[in-house]
Order: C-alpha cells, then sequence, then structure tokens
C-alpha cells in the first residue's frame, strides 16, 4: 500500500510537470475561477508561502490557495470520474493564477468525501474539521457551524478556540441534502436560484407529505398538477428540508452565533427557511461558502508548511 | 376471462369471476378494497368464497379508484353496491374508501388474504410495492404476529428500481432476466438512496461495468435491504412475496438466496393472483365483521 | 403484536417497537404524555384491541422528532421508555 501511494506521487509530479501551462487549455471540465483578495500582484517575484486546501466533494472539488495566509485564488472544478486528476487539473489551474508551478505549494491538505483519492496531497483532515477551522477564520463568534452541500450536510458545534465539541452528519440520504432541492426545482422547471428567491414571496405554507427526494418529485409534480403556486411549493420544499436539517443541527446542539456554509447557503429560500424552523435570531450565511472546507483545509496546509518551516525541513512542494 | 396487460413492475390489470357461481344465492355478500399507491384491488365474496375480483391502476384520488376497482369487479355481474352487505378497505388510501363500513390496515389484510391464499402454514409474508415494502409474521389463523414497513424511502421499492432502470435505459420486465446475464455476482450497489445509487449506477457504466453487472449489482442491494428487514423480524417458512417486485426474479431469488428460504408459490389449481392478497384479506375481515354485527343483533332481539 | 414503526433510509434505521399485547394490561398509558413531541397515542388496533401507536404523520419523521431525546454526543434514558412501566417500547438507534 505504502508503495503504492509513493509510486503515485512520482507519476503525478511527472505528469504534472509535463502539463504545466497547458492544463488550462486541455482542461475538459467545467471549471470556473474566482479571484480573491491577491496579497500580491502575480508579477512579484516573491511570492511568498503558498498552501493550498481541497474539498473533494461527490460533484465539485473546491480548491483555495493562500498566499502568507491570506486567500489568493479560488478555484472549482467538477470532481468527475478520476478525482485525483480533476483535483490536479484545479491546482494546476491554481498554480497558472498564481504564477507559479504545481510544485510550488509549500503544502497541500485535503478534504471531502473524496480526500483519500488524493494522493499527492500532504495531508488529510475530516470535513468537520475541515468546516470548524474554516469558519472560526471566517467568523470568531462562530459556535454553531451548519455545512449543507450536495450531497451532505454537517452541523458542528465548536468552543471558543475553534476546537469541536459535537457533530452530526448526514451524507447518505438525499432527502437532507442540496441533491434534494435540486431535483425539486428541475421538477418545477426553474433555475436554483430563482427557485431559492420565490419561496420568499410564498405567503401559504403547504406541509410535504414525502420525506423522500425520489417521492417528494412526484409529490411536487402533483402540486403542479393541482395548480399550486410555485413559489408555495418552493417554500414547501425549503421548510421540509429545513425541518430535516434543523434536527440535525439541534442534534449537535444549537450554541452562541449560528453561521452556515457549503453550496446551499447560496440558496435564500432554504437560510430563510432554516433560520426560522431553528428559531434563531440571525443565522450567518459565510462569504464564499461552498470553499468553507477548502478553506479550513488550506489553513490546516498553512499550519503543516509552519511546522514543517520550524522543523527546518526543506518545504516540499509534492509533500 | 383472465386479462393481462403488461405494464413494467406495476400490478397488472385483472379481471377475474368465479366460474358458476351466482352471488346471489349467497345470503352474505362483502367486498374488500385495497387503494394502493399504484393499483387498487376490489375482491368480492360470497358466503366467504371469492366471486370476483379486479386490479386497476390508481388515478389521481383515491374515492374514484376504490369505485373504479368494485366498479371492475361487478360489473356485467348485475350486482351494485346495495347488494354488498359489508365493505372494508385498506391500503394507503383505505381512509378514503366512501362507501367502507370500515378501514384496516393493509398488514392486518395482507396477513389474513395470505393465510386464505396459502393456508396455515403461511408465517412470514413480503409485500414488495409501488411505494412501500412490508413485512408481516402472523399466526396459523392469518393474525399479525410482528410487522415492519418502510414507506419512508424509496429504496427497496417498485419506485427505486423504475429510477435505476430508467437511468440505465432498461425496461423494467427486462430486469430480472438480464441480472442473472453475467459472469459473477458483482458486490451490491454500496449507495442505499436510490439518489445516490443512480450516480453510482452511471459510475460503474463509466467504470466499464456492462449493464447486466449493473442490474445484477442493483438487484443485490435491493435483495440485501429486503432481506434486513425480513432478519429484523426473523424468517420463519413458510414465506409468501405479494406486490409487484414479485415478479422480478432478479430481486426475488437473491432475498430468496439470502434468507436461506424458498418463497411458497400459489397452488396450482388456484385463478387467485398473489396481488389481490390484501383486498381478499379486506374482503375476509368484511365478511366476519358483518357476522359479528349480525350475531350481536339477533343477541339484541 | 410487535409494531415496528419507522423506516430505514440511507442514513440508518430508525425504528420505534410497541409491544402491543403488553399496552392491553396498561391503564396509564403514561407514553401519551411522556413524549415531550407527542408521539404516541391510544387507538383501536385492527383486532379491536385499544393499544398505543405512533401518529401517522410521525412515522416518516422519527429521526428527526426524536432528535430533541438523542444529542449527538449521546443520551441516557427516553422518557417514552422510562415512562412505560411494562416495557413495551424500545428503539432501534
Amino acid at each position: 500500500m505504502c508503495r503504492r501511494v509513493v509510486v503515485l506521487r512520482v507519476e503525478v509530479c511527472a505528469r504534472a510537470r509535463e502539463r504545466r501551462g497547458l492544463a488550462l487549455a486541455e482542461a475538459g471540465v467545467p471549471a470556473t475561477t474566482y479571484r480573491g483578495n491577491r496579497v500580491r500582484r502575480s508579477s512579484d517575484k516573491e511570492t511568498g508561502m503558498i498552501v493550498a486546501g481541497i474539498d473533494v466533494g461527490s460533484k465539485n472539488t473546491k480548491i483555495v490557495a493562500l498566499r502568507d495566509g491570506e486567500v489568493a485564488v479560488r478555484v472549482t472544478v467538477s470532481s468527475g470520474f478520476d478525482q485525483e486528476e480533476s483535483a490536479r487539473v484545479g491546482l494546476e489551474k491554481a498554480a497558472a493564477e498564481l504564477d507559479i508551478g504545481f510544485d510550488d505549494f509549500a503544502f497541500v491538505a485535503a478534504t471531502g468525501v473524496g480526500r483519500k483519492a488524493i494522493a499527492f496531497a500532504g495531508h488529510l483532515l475530516t470535513e468537520v474539521a475541515a468546516d470548524a477551522r474554516g469558519a472560526a477564520a471566517l467568523d470568531p463568534e462562530a459556535r454553531t457551524v451548519i455545512d449543507v452541500g450536495a450531497d451532505e450536510a454537517r452541523a458542528i458545534r465548536v468552543d471558543e478556540g475553534g476546537k469541536v465539541l459535537d457533530f452530526a452528519v448526514n451524507e447518505k440520504c438525499a432527502a437532507g441534502a442540496g441533491a434534494f432541492v435540486e431535483a425539486m426545482s428541475r421538477a418545477l422547471e426553474v433555475s436554483l436560484k430563482e427557485f431559492g428567491e420565490i419561496s420568499l414571496e410564498s405567503t401559504e405554507s403547504i406541509p410535504m407529505n414525502a420525506q423522500c427526494t425520489v417521492f417528494a418529485e412526484s409529490e411536487v409534480v402533483s402540486l403542479i398538477h393541482s395548480n399550486t403556486a410555485p413559489k408555495d411549493i418552493a417554500r414547501a420544499v425549503h421548510d421540509a428540508m429545513a425541518g430535516r436539517v434543523s434536527a440535525m443541527v439541534r442534534r449537535a446542539g444549537v450554541q452562541g452565533a449560528v453561521v452556515i456554509g457549503g453550496g446551499v447557503a447560496h440558496n435564500v429560500g432554504f437560510v430563510q427557511a432554516l433560520k426560522d424552523t431553528l428559531g434563531v435570531a440571525e443565522l450567518r450565511v459565510l462569504p464564499q461558502p461552498e470553499y468553507l472546507g477548502a478553506l479550513g483545509a488550506a489553513l490546516a496546509a498553512a499550519d503543516k508548511a509552519g511546522d514543517k518551516a520550524g522543523e527546518g525541513a526543506r518545504v516540499a512542494g509534492e509533500a | 376471462m383472465t386479462e393481462e396487460i403488461q405494464e413494467f413492475w406495476r400490478w397488472s390489470e385483472k379481471n377475474w369471476r368465479a366460474p358458476g357461481l351466482d352471488w346471489r344465492d349467497a345470503s352474505v355478500v362483502t367486498a374488500g378494497i385495497d387503494v394502493g399507491s399504484v393499483s387498487s384491488q376490489a375482491v368480492i365474496l360470497a358466503d366467504g368464497v371469492v366471486f370476483a375480483y379486479h386490479s386497476t391502476r390508481t388515478g389521481s384520488n383515491s374515492p374514484d379508484s376504490a369505485k373504479k376497482a368494485l366498479g371492475g369487479a361487478t360489473e356485467g355481474t348485475g350486482m351494485t353496491l346495495d347488494d354488498v352487505h359489508y365493505v372494508v378497505g385498506t391500503g394507503y388510501g383505505r381512509v378514503n374508501v366512501p362507501f367502507a363500513n370500515r378501514a384496516i390496515t393493509e398488514i392486518a389484510c395482507h396477513a389474513r388474504g395470505a393465510n386464505s391464499m396459502i393456508g396455515p402454514t403461511v408465517r412470514t409474508i413480503l409485500d414488495m410495492g409501488g411505494q412501500d415494502c412490508k413485512v408481516i409474521r402472523c399466526d396459523e389463523k392469518g393474525k399479525v404476529q410482528n410487522f415492519i414497513m418502510n414507506d419512508k424511502c424509496a429504496a427497496g421499492t417498485g419506485r427505486g428500481m423504475e429510477v435505476i432502470a430508467d437511468a440505465l435505459g432498461v425496461p423494467i420486465e427486462d430486469i430480472g432476466s438480464r441480472s442473472f446475464d453475467i459472469d459473477d455476482e458483482p458486490p451490491p450497489v454500496s449507495n442505499v438512496c436510490t439518489v445516490f445509487a443512480k450516480s453510482e449506477a452511471t459510475a460503474l457504466l463509466k467504470a466499464g461495468w456492462s449493464i447486466n453487472r449493473v442490474l445484477a449489482s442493483y438487484c443485490a442491494a435491493m435483495a440485501e435491504r429486503v432481506a434486513g428487514l425480513i432478519d429484523r423480524l426473523g424468517m420463519e417458512p413458510e414465506f409468501f412475496i405479494t406486490g409487484g417486485i414479485a415478479k422480478n426474479a432478479g430481486v426475488v431469488r437473491r432475498i430468496e438466496r439470502l434468507v436461506g428460504v424458498k418463497a411458497v408459490p400459489l397452488p396450482d389449481d388456484t385463478d387467485l393472483d398473489p396481488q389481490i392478497a390484501g383486498a381478499l384479506g379486506a374482503a375476509l375481515f368484511a365478511h366476519a365483521l358483518y357476522r359479528k354485527e349480525q350475531r350481536a343483533a339477533a343477541a339484541a332481539g | 403484536m410487535i409494531a415496528n414503526y419507522g423506516y430505514r433510509d440511507g442514513s440508518g434505521e430508525y425504528y420505534v417497537t410497541i409491544d402491543t399485547d403488553l399496552c392491553i394490561e396498561c391503564e396509564g398509558r403514561w407514553c401519551v404524555e411522556a413524549c415531550p413531541e407527542r408521539l404516541f397515542e391510544i387507538a383501536r388496533d385492527d383486532y379491536d384491541d385499544e393499544v398505543a401507536t405512533i401518529v401517522a404523520s410521525a412515522r416518516k419523521l422519527l429521526k428527526e422528532r426524536c432528535s430533541g431525546c438523542k444529542p449527538a454526543g449521546g443520551y441516557g434514558s427516553l422518557p417514552c421508555t422510562t415512562a412505560c412501566e411494562f416495557g413495551a417500547i424500545s428503539h432501534s438507534w
């Protein structure tokens, strides 16, 4: 097993060197790139210490690169079939953005459901650890951290230092994750963004009977046929999902400032429904919520790189 | 007279009358109506003997579906609702059978119906429907001793199978045979959730698996799931399977393998169909309840 | 009758089991009052016995509805199982 990992790392690095610079053009995967708050311009010769965190989700792989502790670039690529390859393509994109080579990252840490596929990552951390770490950095007051992604949801209770006290997870049932809302917006034939927005205009609360994504699709279709207003259907969907997510949050415990990350935090209808269901005065949406896990991983990578530097060890890009 | 229309995993349309039996000769006529999520059945008993049954697709509302099922069973017999002494409604739409004297759960009705079809030796009943899955243990009289059901999650139901069949572009009725057309039995799909299992199935195809192998893997997962329900109650032979998935050998044979017991077939000389077990049980309850009412009335003078 | 109310979904198995033969002797019906979510009710079953059941609207939501009594960090005794003198109630998770 160990030998296999070593071999893989060598191969990856060789391939990476070959392909460096071509990655953007060659990447056949849909990708979006965000430029974050750059600390220095890419023309600077002195690049500072650059580390990266990779969050390998079931659908998308998110990457956050830090330069001297500040977010320098964010990249999203589709996780695809070969998760390591996708992560590598994403990291090469990040490197290109930063005008550095793939090997110039001082440290790479990975999290997310597919993190174990990333053989070139020097450190792996759980999604819970990454979320707690990222949330503490984004909002030091955060005590209850909620992360709702496409395929999974988590609630984490943390102390003042960002240490995990308790957590609850749902990763095996689509009804408790973003996939549920996505499927329902498809059934209603509206974009996810619009689905969230119209939900806020609803004045009528209709209970949903189905608790399963597959059955709920049929229920939404029959609601459409019975001429229920789309805004009321959207609200019913968000309320139903908020009920499931809030039960998970209560299991972990609700305390202090409640923050939410994950891609579903972009959905204003869901956030409102969750706030109401939880009965909290404020539910803070973290900035760039979908990068919460990747940010946490990047911060962990920075720690590792710092430790290494402290030990006087050579900071190896591929480590 | 039997008409059958193949309708994927769903219940087939069916209409049957007992040859040479006239309901007018009977002193007690009762009906059981099972309004399921996908199909509805009506069974009519003349003095406790099956006189007619009809199975039809459930429409958009339960009362109409109940009427349609009963209408199908009485059609051409000259029987009207007034001629039926007692009606029991069962199934998911049981409380919406407008002309029912009483609603009884499908759990109790399936046990009673299976007991009548197979005999007092039947102890474990598995009903795999379009939107639910139930396991019932009963005694020699068909009285429920223990039951478990799952109607919350699509995994392990006909609907879940349909989603996978759609994703793979395979007609549902072909799944059973195709799932055995493989070199070796693959491990079951690891995701329980139908939504995630669908993604997994697609990923397996991309990884080079044949469609048949993916089907086998999904059937195995479904069988494992159903066998898990059976294990919670404990399997006691004889074992009887009802419901739409009973027709999918790909799932049934794998369940039999897992629980180590073969399901009993219906006797050769019967014209009954496993799909009417719930409605038959309801009709038998109706017969017993009507007789009880009559006795009580007689005792009261 | 041993009645298993609940479900199994991708995330796990959530069944509340009630041995209704034990309910027949019960006069206190403590479960109804004990549950903070009011999940129990007394109803006439198919064989005309008055027994405890889980309210129909909660049967697909047990994981959520019971979550208040089951914090992630572990839990002690449950109000429903503690209240039932006959030991008729149990949870699968």
